[in-house]
């Protein structure tokens, strides 16, 4: 029951949480904005004053803007439909009944839990190893020379991780929604003489629409700002430079925040306009 | 044509027998209900027929041709469900349509019988809402109209009005039962409820534990139910079944009579008893009448008001005629 007196209590026990959060925002967005706006090189001088839009200028204008701009929707574009077309599959097939399921179903969620640092590392190590790597010995045992693949397949090999992670996210959020689908839907359509590729397509899609816009825009929101991944296995050589990499080399190894910080706020731009575009695509699935 | 014949067929779910061998004919054009208390196999029987579950043994034969093997989709049966399973992100339009475009049927004949299904049913208005926006009687009777535009060779109906509220269920029972005058087509119907089936039936099939107990019309149930369990289960309220001393003048282990056939008298009868609990409908009056020799309550039916109170002694008096003998196995003595 919420009468006056309550509600104003309300707002008053949020307000702290609601000013500390709003803080918290704020300050960061707000240094950023400054810094890019000023000369400032740390190692060469500190602050040295007022720069207007030169920052803005230099960083759009470096020769690594767009390819990073190119090289972040790759990723991002690339691991969603990944998770998405695989998770869907992975979930079906988790769906029907099976000896060990309960088990099967943590190992799928396992790499969910592995950090990101750790899980590049092993992909690199363990897998992509020209010389020592199991794709290496795979090629090898079919006679073929193996590929380097951190440096001639740098994209697909960042994809193929990053996809390995998020993959269990997707695959957690799709199985949830295909346990909550009516089985007597899918017998109604049985009858109605749906094949099972119809009832897929008409019925189970359909129904999953939700699930795939949470899936969508989580997924969208992590991944424009994946760094650890490109940290250690290329360093953002080999054309896999995303804007918050760029961002990250222009900051401490130019040692330049200024003009990291005109960076920062390209990436602000560009998540907001990626945001509107997925909330004009997907978000009406959340209404109904 | 709607000719379903069941020979011989079971049902195994592992080693469980639901359906033991079980044969049944229903022929075209007829309402037949399944009824059976929950857990007797009803829902199972008409899944089998409607090709939902495979049949462990048996056979089944749709207007003379085995289909036991047929997907479901191929045996020209449409299902109506007990959760109306309908497709919530279509409009009703799209709903009624769906086996029609899964047919492939041309738009132009979709639309007419579409509009025709529509204009039976009252949807007519309703055809571009979602059935999230619809009450429960209008999803069921979008339901129904997907089942009737495939102009099937028989509707199976499993449980579909224990979603309604009660007014809502009689008013719909009350629709199906015209819409079968109309069509004409064979209709199977599941229920738990012995009163729809008594109201629908052309033939009630009465199953305990996956055994027919009875077959035939309402009326020949209530006229002679075949053993104690269809006895006690057809009719509402229930035959009062009477063991012991009471039951010995008829020569038999038990009898039964329907409440509706005893009279009662302030002054003499057969049976002295007790009034308890008494239940008046306005048009008929029910007693609970503990009486001396007999074990369990008696239910009374009395017409109208009656003057009679808690506590009160009233003589019963059983009509001869309409009571049923049943022997020491619990089967009718004619």
């Amino acid at each position: 029951m919420a009468t006056k007196a309550s509600r104003s209590a309300a707002r008053i026990m949020m307000a702290p949480a609601v000013v500390l959060l709003l803080g918290w925002m704020l300050v960061p967005l707000l240094m950023t904005l400054w810094f890019s706006f000023r000369n400032y090189l740390p190692l060469r001088g500190g602050d040295l004053g007022w720069a207007g839009f030169d920052n803005y200028v230099r960083f759009v204008s470096s020769s690594a803007f767009w390819p990073s701009i190119q090289a972040t929707l790759v990723i991002v574009g690339s691991v969603l439909v990944i998770t998405l077309v695989f998770g869907i599959l992975l979930a079906l097939l988790l769906d029907q009944p099976m000896w060990g399921q309960g088990i099967v179903r943590i190992l799928v969620i396992a790499p969910f839990f592995v950090m990101p640092t750790v899980s590049a590392l092993v992909w690199k190590n363990m897998f992509m190893d020209p010389v020592n790597g199991l794709f290496a010995h795979l090629w090898r045992f079919f006679g073929a020379d193996p590929i380097s693949w951190l440096s001639d397949a740098s994209m697909p090999s960042i994809v193929m991780i990053v996809s390995w992670q998020w993959l269990p996210f997707a695959t957690l959020i799709l199985l949830t929604a295909v346990q909550s689908l009516d089985g007597e839907q899918l017998e109604a359509a049985e009858m109605d003489g749906a094949t099972k590729l119809k009832r897929f397509y008409f019925i189970i899609l359909p129904h999953l629409g939700r699930a795939i816009t949470i899936v969508i825009l989580i997924q969208t929101i992590f991944l424009l700002a994946i760094f650890a991944e490109i940290f250690v296995t290329t360093g953002g050589a080999f054309g896999t430079r995303t804007l918050s990499y760029l961002i990250f080399q222009r900051v401490l190894e130019s040692q330049n925040i200024g003009l990291g910080s005109a960076g920062g706020v390209y990436a602000i731009i560009l998540a907001n306009i990626v945001a509107i575009f997925l909330m004009r695509i997907v978000g009406k699935n959340l209404d109904n | 044509m709607g000719r379903i014949t069941l020979d011989k067929i079971t049902k195994k779910f592992g080693d469980v027998e639901v359906i033991p061998p079980l044969d049944l004919t229903i022929n075209d054009g007829e309402f037949v209900v399944f009824v059976g208390p929950s857990g007797c196999g009803k829902s199972t029987l008409l899944r089998l027929i409607a090709g939902l579950e495979d049949v462990s043994g048996g056979e089944i034969r749709i207007d003379g041709s085995d289909a036991t093997m047929v997907p479901p989709a191929k045996r020209g049966l449409a299902m109506v469900f007990q959760s109306y399973a309908l497709y919530p992100h279509m409009t009703v339009r799209k709903n009624i349509a769906f086996p029609l475009r899964m047919a492939g049927m041309d738009p132009a004949e979709q639309d007419r019988r579409i509009t025709a299904a529509a204009d039976v049913l009252n949807l007519t208005d309703y055809l571009d809402r979602r059935p999230g926006q619809l009450s429960g009687g209008q999803r069921q009777r979008v339901a129904i109209g997907r089942a009737i535009v495939r102009e099937p060779a028989a509707f199976l109906f499993d449980e579909p009005l224990s979603n309604l509220d009660a007014a809502l269920r009689v008013g719909m029972r009350l629709e199906i039962s015209e819409l079968h005058k109309r069509l004409k087509t064979t209709m199977i119907y599941v229920t738990h409820d012995q009163v729809e089936a008594m109201t629908m039936a052309d033939k009630i099939v009465v199953l305990r534990a996956g055994h027919i107990e009875q077959v035939g019309s309402p009326l020949e149930l209530y006229r002679a139910p075949r053993n104690l369990f269809v006895a006690g289960f057809i009719g509402s309220p229930k035959m009062n079944l009477i063991d012991g001393p009471a039951a010995a003048p008829y020569q038999c282990k038990t009898i039964g009579i329907r409440p509706e056939h005893i009279a009662v008298s302030a002054e003499s009868g057969d049976w002295k008893g007790t009034v308890g609990v008494s239940e008046h409908l306005g048009s008929d009056t029910f007693f609970h009448v503990k009486c001396d020799d007999i074990s369990e309550p008696l239910t009374v039916r009395v017409g109208g008001e009656v003057d009679v109170h808690y506590g009160d002694t009233i003589w019963l008096r059983p009509d001869a005629a309409q009571i049923h003998r049943f022997d020491d196995a619990g089967l009718r003595i004619a």
